[in-house]
């Protein structure tokens, strides 16, 4: 279970939420909505344990998130591909980073789920916005962890991609992990266990 | 014993040598990758130790009181010149979100990059040197004692100046602020390891210049990556 | 009634605005009887003759530029520990008092230099040393000013304080280690017996440079408090301020 007590973020003078509280049970999703510069990000990263809050804590399963990496995936804005490496070598090296050994069936797999096998030889310079992010969404198809922490992951994809993150979202949750998106477009996630958290 | 095993083999290894692996593993293969670039920063190397013949007189045994002194001075701009790869496009592409983010502790994958940096900056430049030297005049047995300091030193170079490099993430000023909060760290190993030689021409023994390098080592790795560690959490807050 | 109440800017504001005047004029005070000391009572030095007489400034700039960075540490590895704002900004106020004690350092044991061995500067370990302190005083003061946001500041100067501490031993044991490398050693001040009169007065000013730069630190910290706290109630309401 993931639970925020009392979290405030301030940026300069801004106060970006200010005694926040949140509890997310195993099997859920929340979306995190709200306009630019509302602080969806800055949320994401003080779940991930990335920022430190000005004030409060967040906990999952009762530990300090920041103690709790081995069991959370993150995925920012940034793909964090290297593009001198192919996609294949990014992809592993992103997953063992996360600690998994990744058999080349595994990342085989993973790539035909976000359709990148054709590219699986290529040096990630070559992709797309839309493909850098759906080898973000292999990474996490190859992460099976207890919490999802997205950053706006609908970012440059188009339907079927959509599509596929919410297939990937929907097996997590009934495998009770829990998922947490800041997002400013509709993602077709099972309404029946998302919740919403509108941030202004 | 099936069930042991099957225990061991599900329990993932976030030990300190697998992170290393990683980050060395991870770092020489980017790098190895832009070849070109690599032999820029050695090229560099090679032209600043070359042009001081050219800018004093050929005297030999001017040079010969220069040389060390020079070939240490390269090296330190060599580390220099190469250290803001060390965190500058893992930080824009988002990898070091993704490397504080790991399981695996910090330190030892911080540690991991400052050591693929000097595989690729600082063992580089250990090798050139003798062949560098002998445009000074310098004899083998001054060399090799340069070579030494040079061995023992450039790892300290590349650890403080990570700690340099990920302080300086996001923060104006670029090359000019790290180089001038590197050089106060660097000072003492440039005075200690070009000193080793000078005590060596002078008939002096080099032992407490080597002395002091190598508890400058231990020091560096130890707390380096700590404090490595510690300055990158606060450049991805 | 509890320490940490004076953990808060505000109220430190009000404290350090009370104690300053008294650290400064204790500090006038002891520094007109160190230089009286120094310049009219001590007796002329039998080999330097009047130049010597800098060492009652040089000396106690030396001692406090290397005094302040460990205090600078020091308010560095509490903010670090406990996240507090106020030991932060303490340490940012030291800064630029340790530099120019620095820079007092260089200059006067460079004019003492000239008469002394014939020229202002020379490599030796002492002033080799000073020079690296002041390129550390620098090196924090210029991160300060690169980073935008004031708490990540506070947290990134802390690491490049405390990393540059372990330079202080060195600079300090290096003077030693100096002899061992190079032997014939330049002139020590510490070394032989001093005449009692010259010690007093050294010693007096070495307090009076203290309480100077704790009465300087105490005013900065109070506008660096102004500064980062703008837009709290309590400012609103000091005397003095003119509402926007």
């Amino acid at each position: 279970m993931l639970e925020a007590i009392d979290i405030t973020a301030r940026r300069g003078t801004a106060v970006l939420f200010n005694r926040l509280r949140l509890r997310v049970e195993p099997g859920r999703a929340l979306l995190v909505t709200g306009r630019n510069g509302s602080g969806k990000t800055t949320l994401l990263r003080v779940l991930a344990g990335l920022t430190q809050p000005d004030d409060g804590a967040v906990t999952l399963n009762g530990s300090a998130t920041g103690a709790m990496r081995a069991h959370i995936a993150f995925a920012g804005h940034a793909a964090a591909l290297k593009d001198e490496l192919t996609v294949e070598e990014n992809l592993r090296a992103l997953a063992e980073l996360g600690g998994e050994t990744v058999t080349h069936d595994a990342l085989s797999s993973a790539l035909g789920t976000v359709d990148l096998a054709g590219q699986r030889e290529l040096p990630a310079r070559t992709l797309s916005a839309g493909q850098r992010r759906r080898v973000t969404l292999a990474r996490l198809a190859l992460l099976p962890r207890a919490l999802w922490l997205l950053d706006e992951p609908a970012t440059a994809l188009d339907t079927t991609g959509i599509g596929v993150l919410a297939e990937l979202v929907t097996q997590r949750l009934r495998a009770g992990g829990i998922v947490v998106a800041a997002t400013h477009q509709p993602l077709e996630w099972p309404p029946d266990r998302a919740d919403s958290l509108a941030l202004s | 014993m099936s069930t042991v095993a099957a225990t061991a083999l599900n329990e993932p290894d976030h030990g300190v040598f697998s992170a290393i692996r990683w980050a060395v593993a991870h770092d020489l293969r980017v790098a190895l990758r832009s070849r070109a670039e690599l032999a820029v920063q050695l090229l560099f190397y090679v032209i600043v130790v070359s042009l001081f013949p050219l800018a004093s007189s050929p005297d030999r045994a001017l040079l010969a009181a220069l040389g060390p002194g020079v070939l240490w001075v390269a090296a330190l701009l060599a580390s220099l010149l190469a250290l803001p790869r060390l965190f500058a496009s893992d930080f824009a592409d988002g990898t070091l979100e993704q490397v504080a983010m790991s399981p695996y502790p910090l330190p030892a994958l911080v540690g991991g990059k400052a050591l693929a940096h000097w595989l690729t900056t600082g063992l580089p430049v250990v090798v050139l040197a003798p062949i560098l030297g002998l445009q000074y005049a310098l004899d083998a047995d001054v060399l090799k004692v340069v070579v030494l300091a040079l061995l023992i030193g450039t790892p300290i170079l590349s650890l403080l100046g990570g700690i340099g490099a990920a302080l300086t993430l996001g923060a104006r000023g670029g090359g000019g602020l790290l180089a001038l909060l590197i050089l106060p760290l660097y000072v003492p190993v440039l005075i200690f390891g070009a000193g080793a030689a000078d005590a060596f021409r002078a008939g002096l023994s080099v032992s407490p210049n080597m002395s002091l390098l190598g508890a400058a080592l231990l020091v560096a790795l130890v707390g380096a990556p700590f404090a490595m560690a510690a300055a990158v959490r606060i450049a991805i807050d | 009634m509890s320490l940490y109440r004076f953990s808060s800017p505000a109220t430190f504001y009000a404290l350090a605005g009370r104690m300053a005047p008294w650290f400064a004029g204790a500090a006038a005070i002891l520094a007109a009887i160190g230089l009286w000391t120094g310049l009219v009572v001590a007796p002329t030095d039998f080999q330097q003759g009047e130049a010597y007489r800098i060492i009652f400034i040089h000396v106690a700039s030396a001692w406090m530029s290397m005094f302040i960075y460990l205090v600078m540490a020091f308010w560095s590895i509490v903010a670090l520990s406990f996240n507090t704002r106020l030991s932060a900004m303490l340490a940012q106020a030291l800064a630029p008092t340790g530099a120019w004690m620095t820079f007092i350092a260089l200059w006067t044991g460079s004019l003492w230099g000239r008469p002394t061995w014939g020229t202002y500067w020379a490599w030796d370990a002492r002033m080799t040393s000073e020079l690296i302190l002041l390129f550390l005083y620098f090196g924090v003061i210029a991160l300060r000013n690169a980073i935008d946001d004031a708490r990540r500041a506070d947290r990134a100067c802390g690491v490049l304080t405390i990393v540059g501490a372990v330079n202080i031993p060195i600079i300090y044991y290096s003077v030693q280690w100096w002899n061992t490398l190079h032997q014939g050693a330049s002139v020590s001040p510490t070394g032989s017996k001093m005449n009692t009169i010259m010690l007093t007065g050294m010693l007096v000013m070495a307090v009076a440079a203290w309480l100077y730069a704790i009465a300087v630190a105490l005013w900065r910290v109070r506008a660096i408090i102004l500064e980062r706290e703008r837009g709290s109630a309590w400012i609103e309401e000091l005397p003095g301020m003119v509402r926007a």
